[in-house]
């Protein structure tokens, strides 16, 4: 009886040093989720996150196929700002260098500083998207009651898949809570002496 | 105090010299309650807080159906409403649903599989204790100036990091509730990988047993993600990282497939147990051995491997490659098959069968039926194309009650009056049993049935107001509710009154057909039973014979 008692003790230790690594494992992959989870939009194109950023990319020849690019734009709402696209959509040619334009405003008195950031609705049509030149490579920032237009270069590569005939490029615009007006202003003061 | 302490210390010795006694419980409350490491008070602490848990949460759904009662706002702030929500669900899955369960596995696996008590009876004590202050810290919230949690149970970001103070004690909250189910769940694997009696093989287990050894690894894989994803949310939230912060570079979406990794084998974790209990039921009252043992086995495997490939069908709308759409749709539809067979067994089980109606059958019964319905609705919240329209309407709200209600928790209430006599040794009233089945039964329909109809009609859920072309069927609704919520009354009465009043004895056996190990025990059992592993007899044994 005590034999068997002891044997018993033993293999529930076994079994629960399993168990307990089993669940420290699994804490763990909760974790590994988030590289992994880079890794699939990468692939997928998920979240924008195929959009290629070529500075002097060279523009593929220009294809007779025309997709529609729809513009949207968001501000979060910790930034009082007002931020739309000039155009709600355009028809391009697919491998035609294209500019869309942004029109951002900030109507309070004090200078804010805004970072955008972007999204491209069906994923698929992200690993396609090439941007040469976007507003939302750098933060931007808006002096009290600044209006400014933001464009975007881009063109979509000629072999993008037959089903996709409508691209969706969405912004949304976040505040940088650490952005200070008066060091700005200070800054530009004493380089201005 | 000293009277106290010296009377304990002299019942000790008594203890030790009489160590052979069967029914030998401590008598001071702090040793008998505080301290015990029995599985039979553990389980009954489990099932009296869960019960308490569940009338917590069942008068925040009061609150929300009676501000739902008619359109307009007229009891309650629109946030104190999302704070009902959102703790109703937690209180539910988390507080009532889940302890519950544990508590049936405490009682009931140690004695149905011929074991003393669970295999490890120190932790047993603790994972149960961890409890009550993990609520504590939740309810606390709900008096604190920034008020309780108000996101929504399943705390998407960016909402959730919107919230105050009080997240930090909801996100502790959750990491205790997981650490006490994963000490659960290695306790109920050891017990029944380790402590059965001999000639009791695998195949020979209770369904209820199996249904448990399964659910037990589901927590273990599950509840650690959510651990991790609340610390994400948690860091987020006070130390400036950006997992889901889409401004620093993450993404608010991969907390939701994070979320539904644990999610959806969550509502797995609630249901397969009550699968188990039904199957244990119905055999019983039928008088005829389950039809299809291992296909049970084998439908509930299939069932929890299938959990763990289906959790973006909650998110069908967040925009997801049109392939991962169709991966996510036909992998939930698979899971018609394995429960189909269930069903399927369950009636066949019942089929000739020489059937009586005592109210643990009338509960199962019920669960069959209206789980059923729940199932149905799934499948068609299934389909990605429609699920565009159904998302976050009151459909998926009907959905998951019918599951959750007439499911889990009848299959719940099924178990406590199947096994209330083999507890307490006495017999509930049956008249009053019966009284409170027919009035859940039918307060249940009235209740979540209209909200079918007003889903598809498009009202959405998580709201405290709503269009007047709404406002029938969410009275029809908010009646069925207090019908339903007062009924439960009658539940605590046939409970207090089978404990402290009923005359009625119950024999070992209590019903008829009843087969099984805990059976062969007297009612009530002894305080600890099976010390000396019993004979497995076929005879008593309710799936000994393999050829079925």
């Amino acid at each position: 009886m005590n034999e068997g008692q002891a044997k018993r003790d033993q293999s529930h230790g076994k079994l629960v040093t399993r168990l307990v690594l089993l669940a420290i494992g699994m804490f763990g992959f909760g974790f590994a989720m988030w590289p992994l989870y880079n890794v699939f939009c990468d692939l997928t194109g998920l979240g924008g996150r195929g959009v290629k950023v070529i500075e002097n990319a060279t523009v593929p020849e220009k294809s007779d196929r025309q997709v529609k690019i729809r513009f949207d734009a968001t501000v979060n709402s910790g930034l009082p700002w007002i931020f739309q696209a000039k155009e709600k959509s355009m028809v391009v040619s697919l491998g035609e260098m294209s500019e869309a334009l942004y029109l951002a405003m900030n109507p309070n008195d004090q200078a804010m500083a805004g970072q955008a950031i972007y999204n491209v609705t069906p994923p698929e049509a992200s690993l396609y998207f090439v941007k040469t030149e976007c507003f939302c490579f750098t933060e931007q920032v808006l002096q009290g009651n600044e209006s400014r237009e933001m464009p975007v270069y881009y063109f979509i590569q000629p072999d993008l898949p037959e089903n996709i005939k409508e691209i969706t490029l969405s912004y949304t615009f976040y505040r940088d809570e650490n952005f200070d007006p008066l060091a700005l202003t200070a800054g530009s003061a004493s380089s201005s002496d | 105090m000293s009277i106290e302490s010296t009377h304990s210390h002299e019942d000790h010795t008594h203890a030790a010299d009489h160590d052979d006694h069967h029914d030998h419980k401590p008598s001071s409350l702090l040793d008998r309650w505080l301290f015990t490491t029995n599985h039979k008070d553990i389980g009954t602490l489990y099932l009296v807080f869960s019960l308490l848990m569940f009338f917590i949460g069942g008068s925040m759904a009061m609150v929300i159906r009676a501000e739902l009662f008619m359109p307009g706002l007229q009891l309650v702030e629109p946030d104190f409403f999302n704070q009902m929500t959102t703790m109703h669900a937690l209180i539910m899955v988390f507080g009532a649903v889940m302890p519950a369960w544990v508590g049936f596995a405490n009682w009931m696996i140690p004695m149905m599989i011929g074991a003393p008590d669970m295999a490890l009876p120190r932790m047993n004590n603790w994972s149960f204790w961890i409890l009550p202050f993990a609520f504590a810290m939740l309810l606390s919230t709900l008096f604190m100036d920034s008020g309780g949690p108000a996101a929504g149970w399943t705390l998407y970001p960016p909402l959730s990091l919107q919230s105050g103070q009080n997240f930090a004690f909801v996100v502790f909250a959750v990491h205790m509730m997981g650490i006490s189910s994963i000490m659960g769940s290695i306790n109920v694997i050891a017990t029944i990988l380790n402590m059965r009696a001999p000639g009791m093989t695998l195949l020979k287990m209770p369904l209820f047993v199996w249904t448990w050894l399964i659910t037990a690894f589901l927590l273990i894989a599950v509840m650690p993600v959510l651990a991790g994803a609340v610390t994400m949310l948690l860091t987020d939230h006070f130390f400036g990282t950006s997992f889901f912060n889409a401004a620093g570079g993450g993404d608010p979406v991969m907390f939701q497939h994070i979320f539904w990794f644990f999610g959806h084998p969550e509502v797995y974790i609630m249901i397969l147990p009550a699968f188990g209990v039904v199957s244990e039921i119905i055999p019983t009252f039928a008088r005829k051995p389950l039809f299809g043992y291992s296909a049970m086995v084998y439908a509930t495997a299939s069932i929890a491997f299938l959990s763990f490939i289906v959790w973006a069908h909650h998110m069908f709308t967040v925009g997801m490659p049109l392939t991962g759409e169709l991966f996510f749709m036909y992998a939930t539809m698979l899971i018609a098959v394995p429960t189909g067979v269930k069903v399927f067994n369950w009636v066949s089980t019942m089929w000739r069968g020489s059937m009586t109606f005592e109210t643990p059958m009338l509960f199962a019964i019920g669960f069959v039926v209206l789980f059923t319905i729940g199932g149905l609705s799934g499948l068609m919240l299934a389909i990605a194309a429609v699920d565009l329209q159904y998302h976050d309407t009151y459909f998926v709200v009907a959905h998951f009650h019918y599951v959750l209600v007439p499911g889990a928790v009848f299959a719940l209430m099924a178990g406590a009056y199947y096994w209330l006599p083999k507890w307490t040794g006495r017999m509930y009233s049956e008249k009053w049993g019966k009284i409170h089945f027919w009035l859940s039964a039918i307060s249940v329909n009235i209740l979540f049935f209209p909200q079918h109809y007003l889903g598809l009609a498009g009202m959405p859920r998580r709201i405290p107001d709503y269009s007047t072309q709404f406002a029938d069927f969410n009275m029809i609704s908010s009646v069925g509710g207090f019908i339903f919520g007062a009924s439960q009354l009658i539940f605590v009465g046939v409970i207090v009154h089978c404990v402290y009043k009923s005359r009625q004895t119950a024999t070992g056996r209590v019903w008829e057909g009843a087969k099984g190990l805990e059976w062969i025990l007297s009612s009530p059992p002894p305080y600890h039973s099976f010390n000396t592993p019993p004979v497995i007899d076929s005879t008593t044994m309710a799936h000994a014979d393999e050829s079925h």
